[in-house]
């Protein structure tokens, strides 16, 4: 579904991401992982139009979409969520999703007609169910929890409809019950919607627990990819990564 | 229920109007007219500005330069050639759009203060070529001869009363327009660019074609202002598109209120009263209005009207109305 190859990304002398060609099958749940600075948020935002690769190429469902803006990017159905709650806060819940659903309408530049237009707010509401956030609908949402804050983050990214979606880190800052709750979310979401998911985390519990596929980066290069066993039994990944593989099993 | 806002709001609209046509034959003065005629051509000219800094989070130092192009295209228009009114301000809407186009091209690119100040040197730049081109604008003097013509629809607009009107007309058509864009989708996308610009891409809007569009929507409407000043001061003066101007719109909509949007409006008539009750008291009227502007910033952190909106339990300010 997505093939990237020889992606290369410099920011001055540093190559943040060197030469990386992967590839993501449909209907996949596939964990990126690797030590701070391997580059994996860069991956995300060379894949997603946010910046622009120096060489290589990404190919989306069969056209190359390496070069392309982030909107262009979004239509051909790529969504993404960021490490950062990113929202509008001075909308409520249902109008950020509103907002989400007019804009993936094309309706963002209608100047006729009121808004939001017939049907947006149903859809909002469908959405807004999907994570269980429809009983905090009517609530502004810089008010919401840390946690319910990267849940309406990833269903803006729902909204669109996308085929395949992106998730950066969505456990950051959270307590371990609240993680395991998210993730089974994401883990129905991804069961019900059909998705290929692809998702950075640090929590290698989750990362193990419920990826069929695993890649590795380190200093911008693929170190490995396999399945969870695969990656568990690889020597440079244990060596680079996850420390000794005993402390891990047990846990 | 769309509709429903719709028709409201222009009774409203039409109430006002009426009320405001009613008032001279029970208070037959002047100056009161005069006020509301300088009230609805600043009052135009401030909304559209709070479309760019309270909707977009654009912040224009210089978008006095389409108030002023509306003073000195409408009034050159009707000096220099045999249009009708009507013509003339169908032109200086066009003449407008197409400046705004192209300065809005340059800038809108630019974030926070270069944007500010960029915008700031394109009024400038504007300014500096009105006070040298003497003989087309009269240079330092302004555009002087008045204003030929001056029939609308069979009204004669060089009757005091009757551009009163007039000006009130201009000015509930334009509120209930500008309110009409804000609460469409394209509106909503306005919000979304100000609240995460970023996250707004990532939704799939073209961010730089709706910063454009607003840029251009809120000149046209700044110059429907500078025309309704161009009929009060019948012709064209270098003050009406030098920077401070911009700055005056600046101060209406920081003692108004950029989360309301009737706060420009109502700023606009507190800055104006405050212009004639201070310039009558005092010659240190710059100090007197920096005084109560900080007084605002420092004390109410907000407009008045977002300030009331808050204490009636509204919304925090820039929220969805």
């Amino acid at each position: 579904m997505l093939q990237i190859t020889g992606l290369t990304k410099r920011f001055g002398g540093l190559a943040a991401i060197n030469d990386v060609t992967l590839s993501f099958d449909q209907g996949t749940l596939s964990a990126v992982i690797g030590p701070n600075g391997a580059g994996k948020s860069t991956f995300f935002n060379l894949i997603s139009g946010a910046i622009i690769p120096d060489a290589g190429k990404v190919v989306f469902q069969g056209e190359d979409i390496t070069g392309l803006d982030r909107a262009a990017i979004v239509r051909r159905g790529i969504g993404r969520a960021f490490q950062v709650a990113s929202f509008f806060p001075s909308m409520t819940v249902a109008e950020n999703l509103q907002a989400a659903i007019a804009a993936h309408r094309g309706q963002w530049g209608d100047l006729n007609h009121r808004f939001p237009r017939q049907g947006v707010r149903e859809r909002a509401l469908e959405v807004a169910e999907m994570l269980g956030l429809e009983n905090n609908a009517n609530v502004l949402s810089a008010n919401l929890s840390h946690g319910d804050q990267k849940l309406l983050d990833i269903a803006l990214a729902l909204a669109l409809e996308p085929s395949m979606l992106l998730l950066d880190e969505p456990t950051a800052g959270m307590g371990p019950e609240e993680r395991w709750r998210m993730i089974e979310k994401i883990q129905r979401l991804w069961q019900l919607q059909n998705l290929t998911l692809v998702f950075i985390e640090h929590d290698m519990d989750i990362v193990f627990g419920i990826s069929s596929s695993i890649r590795v980066l380190c200093y911008g290069r693929v170190l490995a990819e396999g399945t969870p066993d695969e990656i568990r039994a690889n020597p440079a990944v244990i060596e680079a990564y996850l420390g000794t593989p005993d402390a891990e099993d047990d846990a | 229920m769309g509709r429903m806002h719709i028709w409201r709001d222009i009774a409203i609209g039409c109430l006002v109007v009426a009320v405001l046509a009613a008032i001279p034959s029970l208070l037959p003065s002047k100056a009161f007219q005069d006020f509301v005629i300088r009230c609805a051509s600043m009052a135009l000219f401030a909304t559209s500005l709070n479309m760019l800094v309270g909707y977009t989070g654009l912040s224009s130092f210089g978008h006095g330069m389409f108030f002023g192009l509306g003073t000195y295209s409408f009034a050159l228009l009707m000096q220099k050639t045999g249009m009708s009114l009507l013509t003339a301000f169908l032109l200086t809407l066009l003449i407008t759009a197409m400046t705004a186009t192209a300065v809005g091209a340059i800038c809108i690119r630019l974030r926070l203060i270069y944007f500010a100040f960029v915008t700031l040197a394109m009024q400038m730049l504007l300014h500096s070529v009105i006070i040298s081109w003497v003989g087309l604008t009269g240079g330092d003097q302004g555009l002087q001869g008045g204003i030929p013509r001056r029939t609308f629809a069979g009204v004669d607009l060089s009757n005091q009363y009757n551009l009163y009107v007039f000006s009130a007309v201009m000015l509930v058509v334009g509120l209930l327009l500008m309110r009409h864009i804000v609460n469409t989708t394209f509106g909503t996308s306005l919000r979304m660019i100000r609240d995460n610009e970023t996250r707004a891409a990532f939704l799939g809007i073209i961010v730089w074609r709706v910063k454009l569009t607003v840029f251009v929507l809120s000149a046209v409407f700044a110059s429907v202002g500078g025309m309704v000043m161009s009929l009060f001061v019948s012709g064209a003066y270098p003050e009406l598109i030098n920077w401070p101007i911009s700055g005056d719109a600046i101060f209406a909509i920081v003692m108004g209120g950029v989360g309301s949007f009737l706060g420009p409006t109502v700023g606009t008539m507190i800055l104006l009263l405050l212009n004639d009750v201070v310039t009558r008291q005092t010659e240190y009227y710059g100090l007197a209005l920096g005084l109560i502007i900080l007084g605002f910033a420092l004390g109410l952190r907000r407009g008045v009207l977002d300030f009331i909106t808050e204490r009636l339990g509204g919304r925090p300010a820039g929220g969805i109305s």
